[in-house]
């Protein structure tokens, strides 16, 4: 029944991903913990805890395809429900540590001791409980999606309106977290995680065991998007990305359906960052940054919008690369990172996976002051907004 | 014109540099002994950073010219953790795993030492942190070269409260709002209260990271500053925030001896980013200052513009936190004959290298360091004249005697083998750790 | 003690900083001979022993003894009392390490040169390592400026003496009365002469008679800014007599209530400045973003070029002619136009003109050039701060009442002003402006009709850069000019435009300034950081309200 099911939302491709990474799940735990460390093959711990945390990254970007790619919105705060997400682990791992912090303290995190906090306070309590902590990592970013989006797609604010608040809404939440009167620990966030569900942290099979978690994840989370796509309801969602406004006049809520996608993305989005803390060690208000969103919306286009294995594809390249050139040209990184977005943008407008797929690219005009296409496709100020002054 | 010819060459050099990293990248040489570099240098605090892993390559060089360590040659490992804090732990733990450096010289802002130091735990290596920071840690494998609170926070309250200080009666504490000024604030207050400063003479004020105007907050000190009594303002305002902050005070016509500013975070480097002729008698509060008259110091100062090519470069106390930590380590090195972390985290403790200001520094066994205290005035030029330091060197101290949850604890890695032993209850607090 | 009776012949002209008044360079050689010819005429034997041995002191340690050794010098009457004070001050009086001499240096040329503090007399070239500074300190300074204060009561340059009766007013004690009051029946000059009585005022508040204490309450109060706060407060707890006491008390009140009054202008004023930083930084974005539909996220980094263009004229001018440093902000601005404008052109020319009809693609390329140009920069720069000095007529602050007004924030809401209203006249009645218009209201007739659509473009574009670089000009004189500069104003730059409405100036005008002015008065209640939260809260409660901003365009081109 479920495996009909799957047969019908997966095509060819999606299939081939999905036992890639089913692949990847069993295999990189193998050889970091099977293969003897004298081997060519073994594969250190480093590369589990990086693999691990693109992993993570992916899930996000998936997040963010769904609604950038199906329903028009470009979210430029995705980070937000990552670091939610993020905190909301961050706090089970914290009350994990118990009396073993430096003050000995049995109940308090450290930084409370620190500031004199005597008990904890409301929204701490429970999250010392495993099950009440998995609810609230989809709770909270859902919640805060929910009333975002219903105040948001009702007013129909849309394009370039809705993703520069997105912004400020990631912006105030990271000024508001760097507050050590919000009881998140301030600029130093939250680390010195000790163990999960009674597993070392440290361990390298909690952290294969972590990794694997998240690629099941991120292969749930892909499966999740290609089912909303697939039916009724992602036809529907594609036709308000593209003419919201004809599909409101056909008697579709358009807000409706932007507001269901939106909450579940956000709801994935917090899992990403709820794996992501345990692997890195540390969540910090800067997660919230407005330039982290960015990014995230940059990997996505540069594996290619709008389908899914892009942005899983893009989220990894993109890291790799970052990894890579801020050891091998750490003065001169960003120089390589600025240059490779000028170029996907240029010429890969479809993202490395429009270059695979064999999806006809838009072909640009050479010469410097020649005709350009009129059209603004993706929602936002196009260029025939009129100025009125 | 000298000006733009140096930025002509300077990009062409840029490119010469980016030709010249690519092939060094491959090149390899076959024993040395590796030196990880932990230094931002991209993002917000590149424009802190970027010195201290120049100093370190500097500090490398001088070391290999005389020969080396154990016979061998000393290779910097240099990485960018690009102001990203999670980064920081995975570039450390990229260092140590990935190219087996024997010891890691980095951070800055607090957070990155705490996101990087579970991975040195775990991994066992070991990191000299070279910067002020907020005390209350004190952990095995990190070695504190920076001034702990009572190396630079209290004696500056102490030089204000004196006669030559003017005798301030009620103080602004002013910082950004992150660990290390709530923390620095916290035990200035508890100090202030216990030398009889009544609370409402006490302002605190917090400001977000690069905040940029300052009016109000100035004209608040101002107003604050009117009731009667003498003033003092103690700014733990971070790096970026300080150039608008200190604009808006000359601009708002704050003078020193009405007001006078002592600084944490301000030193020769942030003052090269000012004109410093209305700030002339605001003070900073370090363990270091350029304008030291030292042999040593002169030495390194010639040393240093030499190696960065630079006549205006100037020298600041965390450069000089790496000059010992680098020393220190050299000689634990030499002294347990091998890299192996824990020999020569055990040899650590004790040993005694020059610091920069005529004097010796000492590792003591809570991996803190002596230092003296030195209060300078701003100058004119941009450099401090020293006005008052202490007798003699002052022992960090990782756990505050101001705080109501550290005054019991100790940390000492030789005898006791911990970092946080709680001298009431005599026991050592999380110890199910180590 | 009367009046010492030379100083007027020795004006001090030690303090050479940046942005001194070119007036007294021409007042100093006027001098000069002059000063030369009379000073070892008057100088008296007896003094000059007295002053040698006190200046003396100024080499110990103590504080105190050099407390008493500063009063003492300025008591010699000495005529080259003021002289040694002044340099001292300055941090310009020095030992020689061989004989323990004391010399005033001059250190304005590359070699320093010495001259002996006492008899003037020239001693040559030294180097820095011959001599050794005497150590001055903040309490010190107080001193000095108390006892130069009194010698230069009557000195014959204006400032000297307003400066003279201001700090007399922060320290004058009973004991100074009648030299005041001297002061006073000399003086001509009508503000001088207000502060002086304001400062025998000020003196007199502690006398024992209860009348005179009135008087002074009267004065005082009508002074009526935090100073006269400040002492009226302290008479209304420690006066003796009931009457002052209770005088003083009510005077406190009305001070304290019209103060409040001026507070609230002040916040405007405050408001007004952010607003104007505010509006700077988001006019270029409302041209490329607003007007265009690009996503620059490079525009950070046009203002950072721009801030950095004002450092090379700095530089330039400060290696070659460091008179002009007063006109670096007037070189800068239409070099920093010109170059921010054809690294605009040349980006739209190279990346954007792909990216047309693919708006949110420009994000993604403009996010690139913006790391770039970051990293360019602080390859070629360095990544520390780089000084950016203020020309004098804008350092400093006026009083208007009660407020202070800093020339520089003033010169930069003025200045924002005219840069929108420039931009709106030229869009509104040049040719350009007319095919700029019509380009972005509809391409394809704007093409038809002969308007070469892509040099409009490219124009456009570079015009929006170039508006961002002046931005960058003026930024550079209150904030921190290094690599990270446009990554703190990307953000709210972008929701100005977007809270005044996309594509409308007007809207970015009211925009910036109602963003500013809300946070001042948020900022006193709430403190800084809350402030800032409460302001972006409010940009998403009202974009739910106004989903395309304050000044939403209306019609068929929105859609």
């Amino acid at each position: 029944m479920l495996s009909r099911y799957l047969l019908k939302k997966l095509d060819i491709s999606a299939m081939w991903f999905l036992a890639v990474l089913a692949a990847i799940a069993l295999l990189v735990p193998a050889l970091n913990l099977l293969v003897p460390e004298t081997s060519a093959f073994h594969l250190s711990t480093y590369w589990v805890v990086l693999l691990g945390k693109y992993a993570c990254y992916a899930l996000l970007a998936l997040s963010v395809d769904l609604v950038w790619g199906y329903a028009g919105i470009l979210s430029l705060g995705h980070g937000a429900f990552f670091a939610l997400g993020g905190y909301v682990m961050g706090m089970y791992l914290m009350r994990q540590i118990g009396s073993r912090g430096v003050y000995g303290d049995p109940i308090l995190p450290d930084f409370m001791v620190f500031l004199n906090w005597p008990e904890l306070p409301w929204f701490w309590l429970g999250s010392d409980v495993f099950a009440f902590t998995l609810i609230m990592i989809l709770f909270v970013p859902g919640l805060l999606a929910f009333a975002f989006g219903w105040f948001a797609f009702r007013s129909r604010v849309t394009g370039v309106y809705l993703s520069i608040i997105t912004q400020a809404l990631t912006y105030a939440l990271m000024l508001a977290f760097f507050r050590n009167n919000m009881g998140f620990g301030g600029n130093n966030g939250l680390t010195d995680f000790k163990d999960i569900l009674g597993f070392s942290l440290q361990d390298d099979g909690t952290r294969a065991a972590l990794f694997s978690i998240s690629i099941v994840m991120l292969m749930l989370g892909f499966i999740i998007c290609r089912a909303i796509i697939t039916s009724q309801f992602g036809k529907a969602l594609i036709a308000v990305r593209d003419a919201e406004s004809r599909v409101r006049f056909l008697g579709y809520k358009a807000e409706s359906y932007k507001l269901f996608v939106w909450t579940v993305s956000a709801m994935m989005a917090g899992v990403a960052g709820a794996l992501y803390v345990p692997q890195v060690g540390i969540i910090n208000p800067s997660e919230f940054a407005p330039a982290n969103s960015i990014e995230t919306v940059i990997w996505v286009a540069v594996g290619g919008r709008g389908t899914l294995i892009g942005a899983v594809i893009g989220a990894v390249s993109v890291n790799f690369a970052k990894t890579w050139f801020t050891a091998a040209l750490p003065e001169l990184w960003l120089f390589a990172l600025g240059t490779l977005f000028i170029v996907v943008t240029i010429f890969m407008p479809k993202g490395i996976l429009g270059l695979f797929a064999g999806h006809k690219i838009k072909p640009f005009n050479l010469s410097i002051f020649g005709k350009k296409s009129v059209d603004a496709e993706d929602g936002g100020v196009g260029d025939n907004n009129a100025k009125s002054s | 014109m000298m000006g733009l010819k140096r930025y002509a060459t300077k990009m062409a050099a840029t490119t010469a540099v980016a030709a010249g990293l690519m092939l060094s990248v491959s090149a390899h040489a076959a024993e040395t002994i590796k030196v990880g570099v932990l230094h931002s240098l991209s993002g917000t605090m590149a424009i802190s950073e970027t010195t201290l892993k120049d100093a370190m390559l500097m500090l490398i060089e001088e070391q290999n010219k005389k020969g080396g360590l154990l016979g061998k040659q000393l290779e910097a490992v240099v990485v960018d953790p690009a102001s990203n804090w999670p980064l920081f732990a995975e570039k450390a733990r990229e260092l140590i795993e990935k190219e087996k450096v024997s010891a890691v010289f980095g951070a800055w802002t607090s957070v990155s030492r705490k996101s990087v130091l579970p991975v040195f735990e775990e991994l066992n290596n070991i990191m000299f942190y070279p910067v002020q920071y907020e005390g209350e840690e004190s952990q095995r494998n990190i070695f504190y070269t920076g001034a702990a609170p009572n190396q630079q926070a209290i004696p500056a309250v102490d030089y204000l409260m004196s006669e030559d200080g003017g005798e301030a009666k009620r103080w602004v504490l002013a910082g950004t709002d992150y660990v290390y000024p709530r923390t620095t604030n916290k035990i200035l207050e508890a100090y202030l209260m216990a030398k009889g400063v009544a609370k409402e003479d006490i302002m605190i004020n917090y400001t977000p990271f690069g905040h940029s105007d300052w009016q109000t907050i100035v004209s608040d000190i101002k107003k604050f500053a009117s009731e009667g009594k003498k003033t003092a303002v103690v700014s733990t305002i971070n790096g970026d925030a300080n150039v608008p902050f200190y604009k808006e005070l000359a601009n708002q016509g704050i003078e020193a001896e009405d007001i006078p500013v002592v600084a944490f975070s301000v030193g020769e480097e942030e003052l090269a980013g000012l004109d410093t002729a209305p700030l002339v008698g605001h003070l900073a509060a370090w363990n270091y200052f350029q304008s030291v008259e030292a042999d040593v110091n002169e030495e390194f100062i010639s040393t240093w513009k030499k190696f960065i090519k630079d006549e205006d470069r100037v020298t600041n106390d965390p450069m000089e936190a790496h000059y010992i930590g680098f020393n220190m380590w050299v000689k634990a090195v030499e002294k347990a004959g091998t890299v192996d972390v824990d020999a020569v985290i055990d040899a650590l403790p004790g040993i005694t290298v020059p610091n920069l200001t005529g004097g010796m520094s000492t590792m003591l066994p809570n991996h803190h360091i002596t230092k003296p205290v030195l209060i300078g005035e701003i100058q004119d030029d941009g450099q401090f004249d020293i006005v008052w330091e202490t007798d003699g060197l002052v022992p960090g101290d990782a756990w505050s005697d101001f705080l109501p949850g550290s005054k019991d604890l100790k940390s000492d890695w030789v005898e006791l083998n911990c970092g946080n032993y709680n001298v009431a209850e005599a026991k050592c607090l999380g110890a199910a750790t180590n | 003690m009367g009046l010492p009776p030379s100083p007027k012949v020795a004006p001090s002209f030690y303090r050479t900083y940046v942005g001194v008044l070119m007036k007294r360079f021409i007042l100093f050689y006027a001098f000069l001979p002059f000063l030369l010819l009379v000073s070892p005429l008057i100088s008296q034997a007896e003094t000059t022993d007295d002053i040698e041995v006190y200046v003396e002191v100024l080499k110990s340690k103590s504080t105190k003894q050099k407390t008493e050794a500063i009063q003492n010098i300025a008591k010699t009457g000495h005529v080259r009392a003021g002289l040694i004070l002044e340099a001292f001050l300055g941090g310009k009086l020095y030992s020689l390490k061989e004989n323990g001499a004391i010399v005033i240096i001059n250190d304005a040329a590359s070699d320093i040169e010495i001259s002996n503090a006492i008899s003037g007399e020239d001693l040559g070239v030294a180097t820095k390592k011959q001599i050794k500074k005497l150590r001055i300190n903040n309490k010190l300074r107080g001193v000095v400026k108390a006892s130069l204060a009194e010698l230069q009561l009557s000195h014959p340059d204006k400032e000297k003496r307003m400066a003279a009766a201001l700090s007399k007013f922060k320290s004058a004690g009973s004991s100074d009365i009648p030299l005041l009051e001297n002061a006073i029946a000399s003086e001509e000059n009508k503000s001088i002469k207000k502060i002086l009585i304001e400062a025998k005022a000020a003196a007199e508040l502690s006398s024992n008679d209860s009348a005179i204490q009135l008087a002074a309450i009267k004065i005082i109060e009508k002074r009526g800014d935090s100073q006269a706060l400040n002492l009226l407060t302290q008479l209304s707890q420690s006066a003796e007599n009931e009457q002052v006491k209770n005088e003083a008390k009510q005077a406190v009140g009305r001070v304290e209530s019209s103060l409040a009054l001026w507070d609230i202008s002040q916040t405007l004023f405050y408001g007004l400045s952010l607003g104007s930083v505010l509006l700077l930084a988001a006019i270029g974005l409302a041209i490329t973003f607003g007007v265009m539909g690009v996503i620059n996220m490079a525009h950070g980094e046009m203002i950072m070029i721009g801030a950095y263009t004002t450092f090379i004229v700095q530089e330039v001018i400060r290696n070659s002619m460091p008179e002009l440093f007063d006109a670096s902000l007037f070189i800068a601005l239409p070099l920093a136009f010109l170059i921010t404008g054809l690294i605009g052109i040349g980006i739209e020319r190279g990346i954007i003109r792909f990216l047309y009809g693919r708006p949110l693609e420009t994000l993604l390329a403009t996010w690139g050039v913006s790391l770039f140009l970051q990293q360019a920069v602080r390859s070629i720069f360095g990544p520390s701060n780089r000084e950016v000095g203020n020309p004098s007529w804008m350092s400093g602050s006026f009083e208007l009442g009660q407020m202070a007004i800093t020339y520089n924030r003033l010169w930069i809401i003025i200045f924002s002003l005219g840069v929108l209203f420039m931009l709106m006249l030229a869009m509104k009645y040049t040719s350009f402006g007319l095919r700029m218009r019509a380009v972005t209201q509809n391409r394809k007739m704007a093409g038809s009709m002969g308007i070469k659509t892509g040099w409009v473009d490219a124009l456009t574009f570079g015009l929006g850069s170039g508006i961002a670089g002046i931005a960058g000009v003026t930024l550079s004189q209150i904030d921190n000019v290094s690599p990270n500069l446009g990554q703190s104003y990307i953000i709210d730059s972008f929701m100005v435009v977007v809270f005044g409405g996309v594509g409308n100036l007007w809207g970015t005008l009211v925009g910036a300034m109602s963003l500013g002015v809300f946070n001042k008065f948020l900022e006193p209640a709430v403190g800084a950081v809350l402030a800032k939260i409460l302001v972006l809260v409010l940009i998403i409660l009202f974009i739910q309200k106004r989903p395309r901003g304050l000044f939403a365009l209306k019609g068929r081109a929105v859609e």
